[in-house]
């Protein structure tokens, strides 16, 4: 099998990922979005260990997805937060820090 | 150029058409998952994303990858997105204004990203092609992760204990 199918394969995951974070306003979207865009590398690294016929990718992919379930928490325990204090988690309203 | 590679000996076919339809329904759904009018739907497709990519690590001689994928995406996040969603009282049915207001964008920021990236990859690996795949061994994991990849190792499990920690920290009520 040809070696850009993967690669290909997870650009487009990665643009479609990119997208999401740019046109969503909800953050739990965003979020979701973030996902897109972790799960696209991993599949990077997947197919690069597969090219080179060496391991380490399988190991970088598994830090990667314990990173990415971290994030996840935290995130969405923020965005709780935010909900709790002012009953909307929409991203453009949250300007207070606006320089 | 396809349907030559696809004609060769040497390369195995049903591995690229399994790759193909997999392929088809993860971008499909991965579309629906940044276009959806309906917050649950979008999770409920980014499942779907989830294991297609699961499924391609399988295709990848990647198993023991593709377990944990099941394990802690579809098992664990899918889990907290939902509840995440619940949580913040989410409207049941459509939704409008999940968009930005210069939501589009969007569109030539990902298309310019995706056609620069097409163009360096297609150019860097146009011919390379996988011709055999040989199933790695889980142990080769075990010995890489408890030896050159220990610091990292025990590095991500603190990262992970702060961020449970932070996670309650930070949702708890008072």
């Amino acid at each position: 099998m040809l070696a850009v199918n993967f690669l290909l394969l997870a650009a487009v995951l990665f643009c479609i990922g990119v997208f999401g974070v740019i046109a969503r306003r909800n953050a739990v979207m965003v979020l979701m979005s973030i996902e897109l865009i972790l799960n696209a590398v991993n599949l990077n690294l997947i197919a690069f260990a597969l090219m080179n016929n060496n391991q380490e990718g399988h190991v970088f992919a598994l830090y990667v997805i314990a990173i990415a379930a971290a994030e996840v928490g935290v995130g969405l325990a923020m965005v709780l937060m935010i909900y709790r204090n002012r009953k909307s988690i929409a991203l453009d309203e949250l300007s207070e820090m606006k320089g | 150029m396809n349907a030559l590679i696809l004609a060769a000996d040497n390369v195995n076919v049903a591995q690229n058409i399994a790759f193909g339809v997999i392929a088809t329904v993860m971008i499909f759904a991965a579309f629906s998952v940044v276009t959806t009018k309906n917050v649950v739907h979008a999770a409920l497709y980014l499942v779907v994303v989830l294991a297609g990519v699961a499924a391609q690590y399988i295709l990848a001689a990647a198993e023991f990858v593709a377990v944990s994928q099941v394990m802690v995406y579809i098992g664990a996040v899918m889990v907290l997105f939902l509840f995440g969603i619940m949580l913040t009282r989410a409207q049941i049915g459509k939704e409008e204004g999940l968009n930005n207001k210069g939501w589009q964008l969007g569109i030539p920021v990902a298309l310019l990203l995706f056609g620069l990236m097409a163009y360096v990859i297609v150019d860097t690996f146009e011919d390379q092609v996988i011709t055999e795949v040989t199933p790695f061994p889980t142990e080769g994991i075990a010995d890489q992760v408890l030896s050159p990849f220990l610091v990292p190792f025990l590095a991500i499990s603190f990262v992970l204990l702060a961020a449970a920690i932070g996670a309650i920290v930070l949702a708890r009520k008072d």
